[in-house]
């Protein structure tokens, strides 16, 4: 079976297709040695990410098991993850600071 | 592992020889762009600052005009100065002298009565740099004489997923071999700063990396500006980059997994040897500035939309993950990392290779930005001209 995305971690929410994916083509990626499917429900650009979960506004998105900001919008599952419905939140640097 | 360099009197070996046509403001610029182009073995820095600033961005501009001077890839230094700038020619000359035994020579342009008077006589004292640089004999050196700058320009989603991964086994190989690895780029490691921040090699150096993200977005904000507006970069987020944290998160994985054993200020040398970490913006030329200027020999540079950019001191070695990338702009990247991506290739295996990419530079091949003469710089400022 050929993949055409990557999971980067396995808490992950979304993969990064690294070919074009059509609308109604599978996206393919592997979770350890397992061959996972998930339905494009829409144009997934080169090197984009796909919902692997229906993501609900306000929800996290995870890769590299990160998290990488919060859904402006509801993105259901096989539908594209961008710049376009995500957006970064502002760091709690004071509460990562370590005893010395 | 070993390479042939040239040894200096101080500091690291230099992979290259190279005479310096050094303007100490933008003023001498062209004059040296000049005397550049008139001798084989010399090369010029353009530079747009030097005068006119507050004495924070004066200071920036003489730790990148001294540590270019100081750069171990440089035999010698002709500096061109123009006589009214905030540190004119003899005095920067001073200031290198009392770093480096390296030969250096100075002249200004209103001293010696214009353009065509100071070229002739720099293009002679440059000739006669060059032609000793010349027979300096290349000798075998450690590897551990090695200073690589790890850089990322122009990345998409394969930077993240596999140039960088690759790049972080490279400088893990090269640590362990004693050489020392330098990450910049600290604005690109906001989102990402807690994983970085576990590399820390003591408690302080962990509370260093979190204070440098924590003061970049402070002083941004006290200038009204936001450090998420302008990154990720438009061609990032076409190239499926969406936030700031994905990009950071992907960025600094190249620099590997070894213990970051110092945090710097820009264009500082390293005082330790091993994984260093920089405090640069994330505009990739100016980042590479100062990791040339802090005395790096040698600049990996990883990139996923493909970028040109070269520097006049060091050597920068492209390497891309995106197969498209690499076969669009042949003539710009050095090496195909794209293996990774298609799962042919693990990124431990091609970051192996690359010691070998990384071998063959030190020994003198060519990468493609150094085969173009490119000479790029970007001095970073803190405040505005004055």
């Amino acid at each position: 079976m050929e993949i055409n995305a990557l999971l980067m971690d396995e808490k992950d929410n979304v993969v990064t297709c690294v070919t074009e994916v059509a609308a109604g083509q599978d996206v393919v990626y592997r979770k350890g040695q397992e061959f996972c499917t998930v339905k494009a429900e829409e144009n997934i650009p080169y090197c984009h990410k796909v919902a692997l979960v229906d993501l609900k506004k306000g929800d996290e998105v995870i890769k590299y098991g990160e998290s990488l900001g919060v859904m402006t919008e509801d993105a259901a599952k096989g539908h594209w993850v961008s710049h376009n419905n995500l957006v970064s939140v502002p760091r709690d640097y004071d509460s990562e600071m370590v005893q010395e | 592992m070993q390479f042939w360099g040239y040894k200096r009197k101080e500091g690291r070996a230099g992979i290259r020889n190279h005479v310096l046509i050094l303007p100490t403001c933008a003023c001498g610029s062209e004059s040296c762009r000049i005397v550049a182009s008139q001798v084989r073995g010399a090369v010029n820095i353009v530079f747009n600052t030097g005068c006119s600033d507050v004495a924070a961005n004066t200071a920036m501009s003489q730790k990148v005009l001294t540590g270019f001077a100081c750069n171990p890839n440089v035999y010698g230094i002709v500096i061109i100065g123009l006589g009214c700038e905030t540190v004119p020619h003899a005095k920067l000359r001073e200031k290198i002298q009392a770093m480096t035994s390296k030969p250096v020579v100075s002249f200004g342009i209103q001293e010696e009565g214009g353009t065509l008077k100071t070229i002739e006589k720099a293009v002679r004292a440059a000739s006669k740099m060059a032609a000793e640089a010349a027979m300096q004999p290349k000798e075998l050196c450690d590897i551990s004489e090695l200073m690589l700058g790890i850089e990322c320009g122009g990345s998409d989603a394969t930077s993240g997923i596999a140039s960088n991964p690759a790049v972080g086994e490279l400088s893990d190989l090269l640590v362990d071999l004693g050489a020392t690895t330098m990450m910049s780029e600290s604005i690109e490691w906001i989102g990402g700063e807690h994983l970085l921040a576990k590399r820390a090699a003591t408690p302080a150096i962990h509370n260093q990396i979190i204070q440098v993200c924590k003061d970049y977005e402070a002083h941004l904000k006290a200038a009204g500006q936001d450090c998420r507006a302008g990154q990720p970069t438009p061609g990032n987020k076409a190239g499926g980059l969406s936030t700031l944290d994905e990009k950071s998160l992907g960025c600094i994985r190249k620099g590997g997994t070894r213990p970051i054993v110092e945090v710097l200020e820009q264009a500082v040398p390293p005082t330790k040897r091993g994984a260093v970490v920089m405090d640069t913006a994330g505009y990739d030329i100016s980042s590479v500035t100062s990791m040339v200027a802090a005395g790096c020999n040698a600049v990996i540079f990883t990139t996923g939309r493909g970028t040109c950019t070269g520097n006049a001191i060091v050597p920068v070695l492209k390497v891309t993950a995106n197969a498209r990338t690499y076969q669009h702009m042949e003539d710009n990247m050095d090496v195909d990392l794209s293996p990774i991506v298609r799962g042919e290739k693990t990124y431990q295996e091609m970051g192996a290779e690359m010691l070998n990419n990384i071998q063959d530079i030190c020994n003198g091949k060519m990468t493609k930005a150094e085969a173009f003469g490119f000479s790029d710089i970007a001095v970073d400022h803190v405040c505005r001209f004055v």
